[in-house]
């Protein structure tokens, strides 16, 4: 597909989310979560449509898409992999635990391995918080990490 | 009678493994050919037994956990469908110490059934909150608040009724209740677990909210990382419409209140009430100044009562037993009862719903039973990532909202994360303003830039570059950032970093020192 293609087809697809939920209230947010949930990210070429669809200006959109630190500008990678590293997952090794999965993966937060496997994020809560330290793999809830959980998670988002 | 098998499907349970559980489960019922009813109940709150499994037997209920998938076989050959004996058997779940001792009003329901069951929620008092206030004139639902002395369990304690008073004194043609449950406090899951375990009774008091100011329209704003939360109430949401509960005529009546569930994404201060407004508004989630207050400009500038989750479902209790009976739990001007949520590093963690008035000693050591390491308590954070640390000199601090402010600290959403001797406070300190900076909307300078200062300079101490001249800039930093900024994020970061500093100040001494020390 030619850049201007896959840009038409972004267009189009985002008109269609913009269109289903320019009616609630407050439409923005539902909306970049509808266009993440269908590109995997919010890719630029949506922000003028999105702009145009709300009567907003694109420099409104923009900021907002960049205010959360949900909204990606690039896709994960196929695994996103949170690791909580607030107060309560602290108290119970925490970082010990994220070294371990750094050093596993070879990669530090924010970042996605090379060959696309995994994204590695730090989440601040998961409200597993009697459960520490805990973890979410691809929207799945995982608490009292240890070494063999660990490896577990590893082998999984390797395979 | 077909026997009934509980296993939670709480995202606390699932995540020590009720899902292997429940499929173990089923496997051997097949394999030995039994017919029986799984149920997906909410979590009783005692997670240190998740994934704790529930059978109904003529004797009433009987408990078994923490339950591993190959706990299941052993289980079936002890009988356990109808009760029997097992190392992992508990007994009647409400007669479990940590359980029992409990006084449980506002999460009376949660955990024993299915939470999507309407009827199974009647069946248990639901809705019989809500009935009484259609039948009742507004201001007497606000005045009945009121006199509960209900205060704002989201942290700031502020009171209810006159909060709903507010609105349902100012005119409008269109009002908003808004249910904050952004619930992004390291060490606090109550709203997590009343939405997945207990959804109706929210409902219930947003809707209960709704005929006393005259709003007609709610929001829950869920933050995005309780994905199991959200799917819950979207579709309790969805039965309570068919069911009457909200639409044009709430339980029959005049009333008109219908809801949505609005899923955050991601931004930690959006759990501020102002900032919270505009994101909903499909805003940067940025502070407001206030005022106007949001009762009488919230949400599209229209009047706005914007409660915590804990305070909106304590609501239908109140409304069915009366002002009193809920008054009636509590001490000094905390009233009522209050889910406290014991975290960490902490032997017997879970959720603890109690009249105020514990101590911080018998909540830590009665009740969570120490550290799960073993090791000393050295220090406990009360109230979240902005909430103070606290050491063992004070554990005889009272758990009531005026006296944990008149020793530097505060209750907050009633969180405790337990810290064991290895802590090193320096870290801590450090990590508070780390977090500030990392959340900060950025709308008003000492929170957005004075994080950032405060992070090198506590980097300078643990260096041991000029200690005293350091400190006494991170104290300083500390005050600009307490009485300079607009909202609680930039202003409560102190309570941590000074806390840590006034009670540990031997991990502040400079590393030379620090070393010789040890």
């Amino acid at each position: 597909m030619t850049m201007q293609a896959a840009s038409t087809e972004i267009a189009s697809r985002t008109a269609a989310i913009v269109q289903e939920m320019k009616g609630l209230e407050g439409p923005l947010l539902p909306i970049l979560h509808g266009i993440q949930e269908e590109f995997g990210h919010v890719p630029q070429d949506a922000v003028p449509v999105i702009a145009d669809g709300l009567n907003l200006s694109r420099a409104e959109v923009h900021g907002v898409v960049t205010f959360y630190h949900d909204f990606r500008a690039r896709p994960a990678g196929r695994h996103v992999l949170k690791l909580c590293q607030a107060e309560a997952c602290q108290s119970m090794g925490s970082d010990a635990v994220a070294a371990k999965v750094k050093q596993l993966l070879g990669i530090d937060f924010h970042e996605t391995t090379r060959d696309g496997s995994v994204t590695l994020e730090p989440v601040y809560c998961l409200g597993l918080c009697a459960c520490s330290p805990s973890a979410m793999l691809d929207g799945e809830v995982i608490g009292r990490l240890d070494d063999e959980k660990i490896d577990e998670i590893v082998a999984e988002v390797r395979s | 009678m077909i026997p009934r098998i509980y296993i939670p499907g709480d995202s606390g349970a699932l995540a020590l493994g009720a899902e292997k559980v429940a499929k173990a489960v089923r496997a051997e019922l097949a394999e030995r050919g039994i017919e029986a009813k799984i149920v997906r109940n909410g979590s009783r709150g005692a997670y240190f037994l998740e994934p704790m499994v529930e059978v109904a037997t003529a004797n009433g209920r009987v408990a078994y956990g923490p339950v591993k998938p190959s706990d299941v076989k052993s289980l079936f050959d002890s009988g356990f469908l109808t009760g029997g004996h097992h190392k992992r058997w508990l007994g009647a779940p409400d007669k479990i110490p940590f359980l029992a001792k409990q006084t449980r009003l506002t999460f009376a329901r949660c955990g024993i059934n299915d939470p999507l069951s309407l009827d199974a929620y009647k069946s248990l008092g639901g809705l019989k909150g809500l009935q009484n206030a259609v039948a009742m004139a507004p201001a007497e639902i606000v005045k009945q608040v009121t006199e509960s002395g209900l205060r704002g369990r989201g942290g700031a304690g502020f009171p209810t009724g006159i909060k709903w008073k507010t609105v349902l004194d100012t005119t409008s043609e269109r009002k908003y209740i808004v249910c904050n449950a952004d619930e992004g406090d390291s060490a606090t899951f109550a709203d997590r677990m009343i939405m997945e375990g207990d959804p109706f009774v929210l409902i219930e008091g947003m809707a209960i909210a709704g005929v006393a100011t005259g709003a007609t329209k709610g929001f829950v704003y869920i933050r995005s990382e309780y994905p199991h939360a959200v799917a819950v109430m979207n579709k309790a949401v969805e039965i309570a419409r068919k069911a009457g509960v909200l639409g044009v005529n709430v339980l029959g009546s005049p009333n008109a209140f219908d809801m949505e569930i609005r899923v955050g994404a991601g931004a930690y201060v959006c759990g501020e009430e102002t900032s919270l407004l505009n994101s909903l508004e499909g805003k940067r989630g940025v502070v407001r100044a206030k005022p106007p207050l949001p009762a009488i400009q919230g949400l599209f500038g229209k009047p706005t009562v914007i409660n915590n989750v804990i305070s909106l479902a304590s609501v239908p209790i109140i409304m069915d037993k009366g002002a009193t009976f809920y008054k009636d739990f509590g001490m000094g001007r905390s009233r009522g009862t209050i889910p406290i949520q014991i975290a960490g590093n902490v032997k017997q963690g879970g959720l603890f719903e109690t009249a105020f008035g514990l101590t911080l000693g018998e909540i830590v050591d009665d009740i969570g039973g120490g550290t799960a390491t073993g090791r000393a308590v050295k220090a406990v954070q009360v109230g979240g990532p902005l909430g103070a640390y606290f050491p063992r000199a004070l554990f005889d601090t009272p758990f009531d909202y005026e006296e944990f402010a008149k020793r530097d600290g505060l209750i907050g959403h009633a969180g405790i994360t337990v810290f064991d001797d290895t802590a090193d406070m320096l870290k801590q300190a450090r990590f508070a303003m780390e977090f500030c900076a990392i959340e900060s909307c950025g709308k008003c300078t000492p929170c957005r830039i004075g994080s950032t200062r405060g992070v090198e300079t506590i980097d300078r101490l643990a260096a041991g570059i000029e200690p005293e001249k350091n400190l006494a800039l991170v104290t300083d930093l500390c005050n600009t950032m307490k009485f300079g900024s607009l909202c609680a994020l930039g202003g409560f970061t102190p309570y941590p970093v000074m806390s840590s500093i006034t009670h540990f100040p031997e991990d502040f001494k400079p590393a030379p020192a620090r070393v010789a020390a040890e």
